[in-house]
């Protein structure tokens, strides 16, 4: 090995602590990158083998009653690859341990064989019996919720008649990845669960012998789906349809394409600006270090290597510094990706997992990291080897310090030698200085980036749940009642106040746009629910026009004062033209509202209720339930305090997951950068130190030199990177933006305190190292070598 | 200066022919001119000592010399060949080949041990030595694989010589080279420059504050405020074993 290159081995193994930090904070840029990127892929791939695996279907219908022969009417519409017919139905279960009524969803099972589309998963247990009406299927995440499983039963009331359900098996299906029961916003696997039964039993529970009321169809490749869509609504509209809906209508689909798209909208900010961060530390790290073999460089020169030999040496020990970076990275991104995506896995409950790691997410994040440290190497060595060897080689000439502002105002006879020494140096190289500050404010602000988060989230659920949302439970009816319904219900036990509501299932247009969507129907005056504008007032509903949130006037591009036109789902599904009054601020989902008189109006009938808002004493809850389970007008009751919890898992955990390998990640850049900063300093400044301990300063003394300078530099970069951070922020929640829901940019004091203590930690912790090193100053060996 | 040796003295071969060397650093209120238009010739194989008080400008001579600097105005020949009109390329290419240097301050790179250090430069060297025998013509055959931080000073000087010789330079510049050595450390290392410049007939140049050195060279070359004080040839050269202070 040629002595270049054993200078470059030993030199990195002198400054292997430094190497390992800089090596870290590359590592940590490249596997947030590899791991958030390679995560979301694998997440993709895996639900779309999922889809094909089990022929999760392209488009679904819902009808009255249908008989057997539409079947092969539906096939022949152009583009259907397959049609399947079943017979799905809403009946009440009752859980053992569960005062709150329980909302199943009954599915038929194919007579034999299995579902031409949506196919279920068997995890555990069988199929029914054909001849044994009484046995079901449950999906896993409902049997986990209440602990069954095959050999338990539950009961249920289908179309009025109590019933006994033995449970033979334990599913999962592509088409309840998520289940979200009707009026709900959330999956609740204790209060909605799927129930799969045999096809004759259910033909018989609901008189639908040789019928059926639900349909689904797969699309060959490249078929309009709208077009299928049109032909279809055409088919079923004599049968009592209410219309068909693509996948991304599908609740459950576009539920899983909406967590996906928050994580992208996450992984695609966060990890770039920790990559950012990690490539900007280096190269000022970097280039300060090469800054410090100034006069090696010199040396080398003067022996005649030539600038390209002696800036080559240079580049490669910084490239193998930054290799061995980008190799942990990779190694470290890649495995947690994989832990990640099984993680998610889990969480959506994917029965497989194909883990997919892009090549060029590999090589983009080297390639940035490489190209950081070799500029940031380069600018130094070009510094350096641009001086004529006999200006490199002279110890740097002492540099001209000034008497600052203090001095000349005469306030320096107050302050301490030491202390002089730091303002002098600090106001002597303002630039590095500068860099050094705007290091570790980067450091502060990818901190308060992904600690902001949290804050964002629980503010999102406070309004929505504490401000909007105020009643403790929703009753939902199974069909639309008089306002007598409501009054009946006010004597129920513990009911404190009611509100009514009115739900229709519509579809929105304006201009090509149309969007599906829920019309609520509530009173302008209202305690329990309440549409809130950006202050947090309530908006008294205006008696007539329609009421957007902002993201549903977003989708479908318009603004007040423009007609919007209302396809009614429901009912006698009138078509009517309304203008949009008023676009108010909601985090979660994309509701629209309207007057519940107008509503009523415009669907053409009285003053009918889909359910009631309830305010209900604790004390008398379980009874209510109790009462509200065994009435048969109730379809549903949805518990506030089970829908935050609900909300919490679902949309929380998710994000949580990642955002929590940032805060990993952001605090080992925050340390790395205030480590190095702090190495760097002490490597520029070491023999001057030692100097100064010959002469006879204390450890203490001459450490308070460095350290000193180290504080004030923090000090003044916690405020600028809290601000940073806000800017951060900002971008990830203009980022975040999903029909399901918004993040309110909101960074409480709490967030900047944790980010600042964060920081402020890894600033002593790097202190308290250099200054055991300044502690262990070999002063001989200082004054005897020359480095 | 007697006929005969006036006239050896234009026989021999010049190695070194400066023209109104002059360097100034810096600029306006902090001007300071190190060097005032030398003029002077370097022979082939002659060993001189330059003398001076500090600030007179030595170092700044050699380095030029050396190729480690570049004057503001006036040239440099070596062997007839303007060094001045180089661009770094070529001087780094002059340095290389022909220049070999010693400094007052042992420059030795840390992280490599003697043996590495003088390697250093042979490893880019047309005909070296190996680094052994450098080490050992200055007498450290036995601390070939020490750092510099396990060396004391004079070893370490001993190392700088030895990478300065190692490569048979025609030019070898030492600036003050026992400048931080004691007296018998110091005499060892100039009896290392005086075999080189004896054995290989390399052109040797040595700045020393100590005129009892002065004794070893052929002639002595002393500086005032950057201009040429006097030129004096040694008529009794003496070696440096004799020197002593
Ligand atoms: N890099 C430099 N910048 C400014 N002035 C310099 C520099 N190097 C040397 N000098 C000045 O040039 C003069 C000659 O210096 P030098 O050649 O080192 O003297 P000597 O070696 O004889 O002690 C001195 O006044 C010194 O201060
Ligand atoms: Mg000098």
């Amino acid at each position: 090995m040629s002595a270049l290159n054993r200078k470059l081995l030993r030199d990195l193994w002198h400054i292997r602590g430094q190497a390992l930090a800089i090596a870290v904070v590359i590592a940590c840029g490249i596997s947030t990158v590899v791991m958030s990127f390679g995560t979301l892929s694998s997440l993709e791939v895996t639900r779309d083998a999922y889809y094909e695996q089990q022929r999760f279907a392209d488009v679904f219908a819902h009808l009255k009653r249908a008989p057997a022969s539409l079947e092969s009417e539906i096939a022949r519409i152009g583009g259907v690859k397959r049609v399947d017919t079943r017979i799905v139905e809403a009946a009440n279960l009752d859980v053992a341990g569960l005062d709150e009524p329980v909302l199943g969803q009954l599915i038929s099972l194919p007579k034999r064989g299995a579902a031409k589309l949506n196919q279920i998963v068997l995890r555990r247990g069988r199929l029914p019996e054909p001849k044994r009406p009484g046995e079901v299927i449950l999906s896993e995440p409902f049997a986990e919720a209440h602990g069954l499983s095959p050999g338990g039963h539950i009961l249920a009331t289908i179309n009025g008649h109590k019933q006994r359900l033995n449970i033979v098996g334990i599913a999962l299906s592509p088409e309840y990845i998520y289940a979200i029961g009707p009026g709900s916003l959330m999956p609740d696997d204790k209060r909605f669960g799927i129930v799969w039964m045999g096809r004759d039993a259910m033909e018989a529970s609901f008189d639908l012998k040789s019928a059926f009321n639900n349909v689904t169809v797969s699309l060959m490749r490249a078929t309009d789906e709208a077009q299928v869509i049109k032909r279809l609504d055409d088919l079923l509209a004599p049968w009592g349809g209410i219309g068909a809906y693509g996948r991304e209508d599908q609740i459950s689909h576009a539920f899983v394409a909406n967590e996906i798209e928050e994580l992208r909208g996450i992984g695609s900010i966060v990890p770039p600006i920790f990559l950012a961060v990690a490539a900007f530390l280096l190269n000022v790290v970097i280039s300060r270090i090469i800054a410090t073999e100034r006069q090696q460089i010199g040396l080398m020169k003067a022996f005649g290597y030539s600038d390209l030999v002696v800036g080559g040496h240079y580049l490669k020990l910084v490239l193998l510094i930054a290799s061995i970076g980008i190799i942990l990275g990779c190694l470290a991104g890649a495995w947690l990706g994989r832990a990640v995506t099984e993680l998610y896995t889990e969480f959506f409950r994917f029965p497989v997992l194909y883990f997919r790691l892009d090549f060029h997410v590999f090589a983009a994040a080297g390639l940035v990291s490489l190209a950081a440290s070799g500029l940031g190497a380069l600018g130094g060595i070009r510094a350096a080897v641009s001086l004529p060897p006999a200006v490199a080689m002279q110890p740097a000439a002492p540099t001209t310090y000034r008497r600052g502002l203090a001095g000349k105002l005469g306030l320096t006879k107050r302050l301490s030698q030491p202390t002089l020494m730091i303002m002098r140096h600090l106001g002597r190289w303002p630039f590095r200085a500068g860099l050094t500050a705007l290091g570790i404010s980067m450091s502060v602000a990818i901190l308060v980036a992904s600690l902001f988060f949290f804050d964002a989230t629980e503010h999102m659920l406070d309004i929505y749940f504490h401000h909007g949302q105020r009643q403790d439970a929703t009753v939902v009816f199974s069909e639309p009642r008089s306002l007598r319904a409501m009054a009946e219900i006010r004597r129920f036990p513990g009911v404190m106040a009611t509100e009514p509501f009115r739900a229709v299932a519509v579809k929105l247009h304006h201009g090509p746009r149309s969007e599906r969507a829920s019309i609520a129907g509530l009173d302008s005056r209202t305690v329990l629910r309440r549409v809130l504008d950006t202050d947090l007032k309530p908006v008294s509903l205006p008696p007539t026009g329609l009421i957007l949130s902002t993201k549903m006037a977003e989708m479908l591009d318009a603004r007040t004062g423009q007609q919007i036109r209302i396809e009614v789902l429901e009912g006698r599904r009138p078509l009517v033209e309304v203008v949009v009054t008023a676009i108010v601020e909601e985090y979660i989902a994309a509701p629209a509202y309207m007057h519940r008189a107008a509503l009523n109006d415009l669907m053409g009938e009285g003053r009918l209720i889909s359910g009631v808002f309830l305010q209900v004493d604790n004390r008398y809850a379980a009874a209510l339930y109790h009462t509200l389970k065994d009435t048969p007008a109730v379809a549903g009751v949805t518990l506030q305090t089970a829908a935050l919890e609900a909300v919490r898992k679902t949309m929380a955990e998710t994000l949580n997951i990642m955002m929590s390998f940032y805060v990993l990640f952001g605090s080992l850049i925050a340390f790395g950068v205030v480590y190095n900063s702090a190495r760097v300093s002490l490597s520029e400044r070491g023999r001057e130190l030692a100097s100064l301990r010959v002469l006879g300063f204390t450890r203490a003394e001459v450490s308070y030199i460095l350290l000193g300078e180290l504080a004030v530099l923090t000090l003044a970069a916690l405020p600028i990177g809290c601000v940073f951070g806000v800017g951060l922020a900002r971008l990830i929640v203009s980022n975040l933006n999903t029909e399901l829901f918004r993040v309110p940019m909101v960074v409480t004091p709490v967030t900047f305190a944790m980010a600042m203590s964060a920081v402020i930690v890894a600033a002593t912790v790097s202190g308290l190292i250099v200054r055991r090193r300044i502690d262990r100053f070999d002063l001989v060996a200082v004054l005897k070598t020359r480095e | 200066m007697t006929n005969k040796a006036a006239d050896e003295y234009a026989m021999a071969a010049t190695a070194f022919t400066v023209r109104g060397l002059s360097k100034i650093y810096g600029a306006g209120e902090t001007e300071v001119h190190a060097l005032r238009g030398i003029d002077l010739e370097l022979l082939e194989g002659e060993l001189v000592v330059l003398l001076g008080p500090s600030g007179s400008g030595k170092s700044t001579f050699l380095n030029i010399l050396g190729g480690l600097d570049t004057p503001t105005s006036g040239s440099v020949y070596f062997r007839g060949q303007d060094i001045t009109a180089l661009d770094s390329g070529g001087l780094t290419r002059y340095r290389r080949d022909h220049v070999g240097f010693v400094f007052q301050f042992y420059n030795l790179i840390p992280s490599l041990t003697a043996r590495e250090n003088v390697a250093l430069v042979t490893e880019i060297a047309a005909d070296p030595l190996p680094p052994a025998e450098a080490l050992d013509i200055v007498g450290l055959a036995d601390r070939l694989d020490h750092f510099p931080a396990q060396l004391s000073g004079g070893e370490q000087q001993r190392v700088a010589v030895a990478r300065a010789i190692a490569k048979k330079p025609e030019v070898l510049l030492c600036d003050e080279p026992t400048g931080a050595l004691d007296s018998k450390t110091g005499i060892g290392v100039l009896e290392a420059i005086e075999r080189v410049n004896q054995e290989f007939g390399t052109t040797a140049a040595i700045i020393t504050h100590n005129a009892a050195i002065a004794g070893i060279a052929d002639r002595v070359i002393s500086f005032a405020d950057g201009a040429l004080a006097s030129v004096h040839r040694n008529e009794q050269k003496i070696s440096a074993a004799e020197v002593s202070w």
